[in-house]
């Protein structure tokens, strides 16, 4: 066991894990942090996605003892004072899930894409997302989404 | 009644949806999120083999694993724990081997569970899971459902054959059109018959969301949770198959992570870990790797089809045969056998075809059970039917639109009774068409397209066709019972009036990604005339919705929907008894509008929240009355619906590199009436892709040892976002005269549709090239073979090719693909 020291969604914790264990693994099954998702063994779906020290990350590629020391950001910590993130408001405004279970991970994915790139063509938006599978929406919605957060921040 | 009190309508309004909240801010509750007391994680032990025979297994190390709490196998059940059942045997003598969940004496497939690991957590258990040593002694395998035919390796030996059913339905027979021999004869004499063999290769219907299964024995009933298309059949089922009283069962589908008819299937993973919770007296979950689902949840299409059509020298078509081959895999899945029989309703699809014949041959191998994915049956014929005619047109030298208008049923021909039997309520093909062509461009694209080939350009352009119809809402009952289906095709719907003025709607489908919730409230907020924001639908629990048939086949709106209609319409007619209580009036001088009832000609009048109210206090009601309105409802169907579309696809193909892209899709769909114009485009969006994943870039592929080699995602290549494009969609209506809301299902219609216009695009591009075919997924090695092997061969080409010669271009062994790198 090694134990760690993570804050995750502003929340500090201090755990000790086996150092096998995956970072999603510790965010859901320790920490009840079930609103990030797994949906592969093989690093391919991006449903896992979360932010560590602000950067996106697929939680299922990294170890929990990884996280030790750093700020881990999940869907579960993004909006802020009952106000919906930018994100999730475009992606339900788009309508740009169906059974959400790629949303999470979609989700955190697109702002990092935006947090590089603030105003993506929409072949940009696709190769970031590329990474995400989403078995429900065709991808369509959710690239409106996108783009549709980066074109009010344009804007503003 | 003033404007100002008038609600704008819900029905066609772009709500969005009720179901977002929850899924964007990560509270959604996923089978797997559930943790209750004392829970043990269960791993299964599966089978590497294809065929094999169980000679021993040793549990022992693997019990005294840390943190193990048992490992069981099927000897530890002598009395069984349920089975696979398959609920549509197609015909009295179909060959269906036992399919049990747990099996202890001959796998059949790769994937097969032979014990089952429980533990303290999932880790313990998948790591002791390695440690149970099991021997097996490998048999002789089939795979491919060709080689199945021939009998000679058998998928289970004491059945003494491969082949599981015959089905047949022809015109002649029926008296439902002509004789299909006699009219390929009379074409062949004077006029064109077109032989083809198409392959339908084998996809995984790949839900995100991993199955996943609780069991709480504690209580009176048992709760299952499960990530389930089918609560109310899975309940069923279990008490059909293990004798626990149903009364006993309470199965839950919480939020489920999509479907596409793959989580249709009652499951063996289901069942054990149903029987562990029960052993033990704990809670038991089990949730499956993306791995473990790839292998052991079912497959969908693979079939071999030959169609033979007829047609006159000036393109009016004169009969169809079909003949089908279908792999069911190793069982005859819950609808298994079913699917490609949906098929005989459809391969003759819009078109007027005076004589018909419709074959199909199911097969048991030794691979992963098929059933239905997204379309089940439908997208395999519209498949068939749609590249038939494109090569029909080209045969003719006719435009491949001019060559369907020729064919089709017009929009005054409706209700129109196919020569299949079918009885298609409504529909324009030539409206459809007609939008279908501006919205994509048709004619300028078209004189691209000759320009690109008259200037040789190493990038060919070509346009695909696929105008399509499909029935969806399944369905009447009375017909499932003409076919020996094992269940009626109603839908339930119950309506509660709740005294604070809020509605709840009870449903017997159950949604996992289709936004029930928001249409039904827009279909109850119009109908009861209160705020859509105060209507609540509940689904997915069978101790909540009691009774129903759950969600697949397009039916939920136009069954289900239906049925809250009635509901609805119930409550209003039992409410107007104490209103007119109420008010001192005659029920008779009543009228129901915009949520109220109002004494005609006066001011007097009361809202159907208030009579709500009213009956909970009940302290003021009628004689000889119950004092409550909420109302249920049962609906089923006269008959089926039939959507249709014309969708339209362009492609550019590098003729150097056999690569393909997509440049424009265009789809007008005619689904009739629009509950929520929002929702039916990302069903139609996410339609396209799956149906396009088919054409370019999907194949569950078997080794020569019966592995699944597309065993993950590195090799099961879903699309991304960076594969696809955005796409170009709109509507026409052609109200159903099924239901009262005139609704069709949405469902499946764009993955139904769309396979065969991309890979009709991508033989328009390099046919004058001499290419007739490429195997799905047409891959850029594929084309390249093809455009490569039409050159060489181009003196020498057959007219028509032999039924399913394994050397044949247009032939697949399926079995040994190659694999779907794009
Ligand atoms: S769970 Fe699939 S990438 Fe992490
Ligand atoms: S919304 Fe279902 S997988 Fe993306």
């Amino acid at each position: 066991m090694t134990r760690i020291t993570v804050t995750v969604d502003g929340q500090k914790n201090v755990d000790d894990v086996e150092p096998r264990t995956l970072l999603v693994h510790y965010l859901r099954e320790t920490l009840g942090k079930v609103g990030t998702v797994v949906g592969c063994d093989t690093s391919n779906c991006g449903a896992c996605t979360v932010h560590l020290d602000g950067r996106s990350v697929k939680s299922c590629n990294v170890l929990a003892v990884q996280a030790d020391g750093h700020e881990v950001t999940t869907i579960e910590g993004i909006a802020a004072n009952g106000e919906l993130h930018p994100m999730q408001q475009a992606f339900h405004e788009c309508h740009a899930l169906q059974c959400g279970y790629c949303t999470p991970g979609m989700i955190m994915q697109a702002i990092d894409l935006l947090n590089d790139n603030p105003n993506p063509s929409e072949a940009e938006i696709r190769a970031g997302l590329e990474g995400n599978l989403c078995r429900c929406t065709g991808y369509h919605n959710i690239v409106k989404a996108v783009a549709q957060v980066a074109g009010q921040k344009g804007g503003e | 009644m003033t404007a100002v009190d008038e609600r704008p309508a819900e029905i066609g309004n772009r709500r969005l949806r009720k179901e977002d909240q929850r899924l964007i801010t990560g509270r959604t509750k996923w089978t797997d999120n559930i943790t209750l007391p004392g829970m043990v994680h269960l791993a299964m032990v599966r089978s590497p083999f294809a065929h094999a025979t169980i000679t021993s297994i040793d549990t022992e190390e693997a019990k005294s694993a840390a943190n193990v709490v048992a490992v069981y196998t099927a000897a530890d059940f002598p009395d069984g724990i349920g089975a696979c059942a398959n609920a549509w045997p197609i015909t009295p003598d179909q060959v269906t081997p036992d399919h049990l969940p747990l099996v202890g004496e001959r796998v059949a497939c790769a994937g097969e569970i032979v014990a089952v690991v429980v533990a303290r957590s999932a880790a313990a258990a998948r790591d002791a899971a390695e440690l149970v040593d099991v021997e097996y002694d490998e048999l002789p395998a089939v795979f491919d459902a060709l080689e199945a035919m021939k009998d000679e390796i058998l998928a289970h030996p004491d059945k003494g054959t491969n082949k599981s059913a015959f089905w047949k339905l022809d015109s002649a027979e029926a008296g439902t059109g002509g004789d299909v021999e006699e009219a390929l004869a009379a074409a062949r004499n004077d006029g064109v018959v077109i032989e083809r063999n198409y392959r339908q290769q084998r996809l995984i219907p790949a839900f995100m969301e991993p199955r996943s299964t609780v069991v709480d024995p504690t209580g009176e009933q048992i709760t299952m949770w499960s990530a389930t298309q089918i609560p109310h059949i899975l309940r069923f089922l279990i008490a059909a198959t293990t004798g626990i009283p149903e009364s006993k069962v309470r199965v839950i589908a919480p939020d489920v992570g999509g479907g596409f008819g793959g989580k249709l299937q009652t499951t063996p993973e289901e069942f054990i870990t149903l029987a562990v919770a029960r052993r033990l007296g704990k809670p038991a979950k089990y949730t499956e790797t993306r791995s473990e689902s790839l292998v052991s949840a079912h497959h969908g299409r693979d079939q071999y089809q030959k169609l033979t059509l007829s047609a006159t020298k000036d393109g009016v078509v004169t009969g169809l045969k079909v003949e089908l081959i279908a792999n069911l895999g190793a069982y005859v899945a819950i609808i298994g056998g079913g699917v490609p029989v949906l098929g005989a309703w459809m391969f003759n699809s819009i078109y007027k075809f005076p004589a018909y014949q419709f074959n199909c041959q199911t097969v048991l191998t030794n691979t992963t059970w098929v059933d239905a994915y997204r379309g089940a049956g439908r997208p395999e014929a519209t498949f068939g039917i749609e590249r038939i005619m494109d090569d029909l047109a080209a045969e003719l030298g006719m435009d491949p639109l001019e060559l369907r208008e020729r064919n089709w049923i017009t929009h005054e021909e409706f209700p129109f009774t196919s020569v299949a039997g079918m009885t298609y309520d409504s529909g324009n093909y030539e409206a459809a068409t007609a939008r279908a062509k501006v919205l994509f461009g048709y004619d300028a694209l078209r004189a691209e397209q000759k320009q690109r080939r008259e200037s040789g350009d190493p990038v060919q352009l070509g346009i695909g066709v696929s105008t399509f119809t499909e029935m969806c809402g399944l369905a009447p009952s009375r017909v499932l019972g003409s076919l020996s289906y094992g269940a009626g095709g109603w839908e339930s719907a119950a309506i509660r009036m709740l005294p604070t003025g809020k509605v709840e709607v009870i449903t017997g489908t159950s949604p996992h990604g289709q936004g029930h919730e928001t249409a039904w409230s827009q279909i109850v907020a119009d109908r009861l005339g209160v705020p859509f924001e105060d209507v609540e639908v509940l689904h997915g629990d069978t101790q909540i919705a009691y009774k129903g048939l759950d969600t697949y086949g397009s039916r939920s709106l136009v069954v289900g929907g239906e049925a809250v209609v009635r509901a609805a319409d119930k409550v209003i007619e039992k409410a107007k008894a104490f209103a007119a209580h109420l008010l001192e009036a005659n029920p008779d001088d009543l009228e129901f509008k915009a949520g109220r009832y109002e004494v005609k000609g006066t001011e007097a009048g009361i809202g159907i929240t208030e009579v709500a109210l009213a009956t909970f206090a009940s302290h003021n009601y009628p004689e000889g009355i119950e004092p409550g309105i909420d109302a249920d409802a049962t609906f089923d169907p006269d008959d089926f619906s039939f959507p249709h579309g014309t969708h339209l696809c362009a492609v550019e193909v590098d003729t150097e590199t056999g690569q393909s892209r997509i440049r424009t899709y265009a789809c007008v769909d005619d689904i009739g009436h629009i509950i929520n114009p929002l929702i039916v485009e990302g069903q139609v969006h996410g339609g396209l892709v799956q149906g396009i994943a088919q054409a370019l870039w999907e194949e569950a592929v078997f080794d020569e040892n019966g592995t699944l080699v597309t065993g993950s995602f590195v090799d099961y290549t879903l699309p991304t976002a960076a594969d696809t494009i955005s796409f170009l969609t709109e509507n026409t209506t052609s109200p159903s005269t099924t239901n009262t809301l005139g609704t069709k299902g949405v469902g499946e219609a764009g993955t139904i549709a769309s396979t065969p216009a991309v890979v009709n695009a991508i033989l328009d591009a390099v046919r004058h090239l001499g290419v007739q075919d490429v195997v799905m997924p047409c891959t850029p090695e594929r084309v390249w073979k093809a455009i490569q092997g039409a050159s060489a061969a181009a003196e020498t080409t057959a007219e028509a090719q032999p039924h399913f010669d394994a050397d044949a271009g247009n032939a697949d062994t399926g079995s040994t693909g190659e694999g779907n790198d794009q």
